[in-house]
């Protein structure tokens, strides 16, 4: 019930949360003014993860489908953006709808057997294609395209004169506009007809079947529109790193991705952005709590995330917020 | 108490002093600091893979913090303390990008010292040579390191792949003209700059002494019908390109199946406990391999006092590290050259002028290293380690013979 809620509320902005959104965009945008180019690449990095969070929560968090194996859909799109401006020199701003192409029908084409498996057998399924796509990505065959396991090294994209930035503070700003735009698209989509179906086969298939949802389709889809999402961060991050290899995609990037949709917030669009800043900040605060066990202090942190907000920090945000509204109609 | 620290300082001295002397009196005059340099502190960054899958290396940073403790503690280098900033990069590429940027950018520091792994140092490579950045004694053996031409602020340490190729092409070429060689290599980048290091080395003998080469693939689970492959071609020398796993396999099978050639294993594969025990040490007896520091667990060195001494530190700085890792004693000989290059660096300490010392380098006899060797860099030549000793394994250890090869003869 709360789902369903949640969705018809979310069906317009209210103009509180309209002045919200516009803040924050503003702060965004002065943001890489005021801290050194390293801080804006980490924000950069932290948008590119946003956008992946997004795709996959699109997946497991209104479509119940759990991927582990979302870290080879964010490499495809890196290597196709790497290969295309390595090879065939493309402009760095082509690659990424190229990437996200390619995402989609690779999703899409994944989706469709994968299908028949659900939850845990699924996500055994992706966690199968997260595993083996550094050896793919190292095969022989592929290897005057891919580099093999030396990867390739992509040159960084020189801001335009006119902008008069600097090239993290130019790229910080190409991921915003990536991030704005896939971010209205995700809403769109979420909360019209296509975002409920996707809710109601997570709830409840079969009486989303029996209403006249196409389950098959709009589970394949949705498979390929999170693996679109997912590419085109691929392909940002690709080129704010400047170089990709296989070592850079294994298994534990999908893992991070999945800890940073829970984390972030099952089923909701903000939480992609707290769950970027969770999977880009807290190795580092780990790593300089302590060396020897930078992973355990890491165990501790997300120990805590779960204990304190066990819907994520936007459930947690959420609650909150009612909580002072209640507080104020009384 | 066995421990001298004294000596190992006064012959660090004299080296210094060898090296001064060499290279002219215009370091020493004034004080000039750069990035990470000051009256008191010199601040040294790296990344190290202290998670994931390489975290075994992780103990090489670690001695590293432990070795400069001990220079600290003994008043450190021309009265400053050296501060190493050692980050967690987990072996992957872009923590390493993210990682170095913090080095350079918010920690300022005044060079990178021995960042691991040659994916992660691949990803940092333009980035630190655009913003000239000291990016010194890289821990990997790739060659690409030594290209001062196109990255004149990269100098790797180990013994690169090629030159080991080399020094065994050169034996061959002294030893065993009329050899037949079969080689077998893994399929990546390390294998074919090992393969690159025979065929130069060879020269224009090459096509007639190479008569079969076999590839595998990291992926493979057995080498087995690569060996029998390179047996059909009547090949009397073997020379065995391969990862630990492969190296055991392919011992015992060059063994079980009667071939018997002369049989060279490269470095990597050449761990008595990891390698040759699996393969059995009988199956072992009469390998070849090339080595250039000495080996922690070689019973030749048990008295040897460079081998004390490690010891002696291994014992009162660093009591968690393994006295039987060998890395650790890499690690040890890797501190000592960066300690070397700054004490060269004097009071000029801009980056400027510690990549000119790096690339000044002139016969570092460190005891660790055999008997006999020492290292060298000019402007124009950035590999570190160019020699090696070739050992034969006896059944029970590597004995070292012959005297010190380097690429140069």
């Amino acid at each position: 019930m709360t789902n369903n809620k949640d969705v018809i509320r979310r069906n317009a902005l209210s103009r509180g949360q309209l002045i919200g959104l516009a803040a924050l965009l503003a702060v965004a945008c002065v943001l890489p003014f005021v801290v050194s180019n390293y801080r804006v690449f980490q924000l950069t990095l932290t948008l590119v993860y946003a956008i992946a969070l997004l795709g996959l929560n699109m997946l497991t968090g209104y479509n119940g489908q759990i991927s582990l194996g979302h870290g080879a859909f964010y490499a495809i799109g890196a290597y196709v953006a790497a290969i295309l401006m390595d090879k065939f020199g493309v402009p760095y701003w082509l690659t990424i709808p190229a990437a996200g192409a390619v995402c989609l029908a690779a999703g899409f084409l994944f989706g469709l057997p994968a299908l028949r498996l659900e939850g845990l057998y699924l996500a055994l399924a992706t966690f199968a294609l997260g595993v083996a796509m550094p050896q793919i990505l190292k095969y022989k065959g592929f290897e005057h395209w891919t580099g093999g396991v030396m990867g390739i090294v992509i040159v960084k994209p020189e801001p335009p004169e006119w902008s008069g930035l600097s090239q993290d503070r130019w790229l910080y700003f190409v991921v915003l506009v990536c991030l704005v735009a896939m971010f209205v698209i995700g809403w769109n989509l979420l909360r019209g007809r296509i975002g409920r179906a996707m809710v109601a086969i997570r709830d409840q298939p079969i009486a989303a079947q029996a209403m006249g949802v196409n389950t098959a389709m709009v589970k394949s889809l949705t498979f390929g529109v999170s693996a679109m999402y997912t590419g085109i961060a691929g392909a940002l991050g690709a080129i704010v790193i400047q170089f990709v290899a296989p070592d850079s995609f294994n298994v534990f990037l999908s893992i991070t991705l999945i800890v940073g949709v829970v984390v972030g917030g099952l089923a909701s669009i903000s939480g992609a952005i707290y769950g970027a800043l969770f999977i880009q900040f807290i190795p580092n605060v780990a790593d300089e709590i302590s060396k020897a066990a930078p992973w355990a202090i890491y165990g501790v942190f997300l120990l805590l995330f779960m204990y304190l907000m066990p819907t994520g920090v936007a459930g947690f945000i959420r609650i909150v917020g009612g909580r002072l509204r209640q507080r104020r109609m009384r | 108490m066995k421990f001298s620290p004294n000596r190992r300082h006064s012959l660090i001295a004299a080296a210094a002093a060898a090296a001064l002397g060499l290279i002219g009196t215009n370091a020493a005059a004034q004080k000039k600091y750069g990035p990470g340099a000051s009256d008191t502190e010199i601040k040294l960054g790296q990344t190290m893979p202290y998670s994931g899958p390489a975290s075994a290396y992780g103990t090489i940073g670690k001695l590293h913090a432990a070795y400069f403790k001990m220079i600290n503690d003994s008043g450190g280098i021309n009265g400053r303390k050296i501060n190493l900033i050692s980050l967690d990069d987990g072996y992957s590429p872009p923590k390493a990008v993210e990682q170095v940027r913090k080095l350079v950018e918010q920690d300022e520091v005044l060079a990178l010292f021995q960042t691991l792994g040659t994916p992660s140092n691949s990803a940092i490579h333009k980035y630190v040579n655009a913003k000239k950045v000291p990016h010194l004694l890289l821990a990997t053996g790739a060659t690409k390191w030594a290209d001062p031409k196109n990255y004149p602020w990269t100098l790797g340490f180990n013994l690169s792949y090629q030159a080991e190729g080399q020094i065994y092409a050169k034996y061959l070429l002294k030893n065993k003209p009329n050899a037949k060689i079969a080689i077998l290599y893994q399929n990546d980048d390390y294998g074919k700059d090992v393969l690159k290091g025979v065929r130069d080395g060879l020269g224009a003998a090459a096509a007639k002494m190479i008569v079969a080469e076999a590839t595998y693939e990291v992926s493979d689970p057995t080498v087995d019908s690569q060996i029998v492959t390179l047996q059909g071609s009547k090949a009397d020398t073997f020379i065995n390109i391969t990862t630990p796993k492969f190296g055991a396999q392919a011992v015992r099978k060059a063994y079980d199946s009667g071939w018997k050639p002369l049989h060279i294993i490269n470095n990597v594969s050449a761990s008595v406990g990891s390698v040759l025990t699996p393969a059995g040490l009988d199956k072992s007896v009469g390998l070849l391999t090339l080595q250039y520091y000495k080996d922690p667990n070689d019973p030749q060195w048990k008295d040897d006092p460079a081998m004390l001494e490690w010891r002696a530190f291994m014992g009162r700085y660093y009591r968690e590290g393994d006295p039987k890792d060998a890395a650790n004693l890499y690690a040890y000989l890797t501190a000592q050259t960066m300690v070397q290059i700054l004490k060269q660096a004097g009071n000029d300490l801009t980056r400027e002028n510690v990549m000119k010392q790096a690339a000044n380098i002139k016969n570092l006899k460190l005891p660790l290293l055999l008997p006999g060797m020492g290292l060298n860099t000019t402007p124009t030549d950035f590999f570190l380690v160019k020699q090696g000793q070739l050992a034969k394994f006896t059944g029970s250890q590597w004995e070292l013979f012959g005297e010190v090869l380097s690429t140069s003869d």
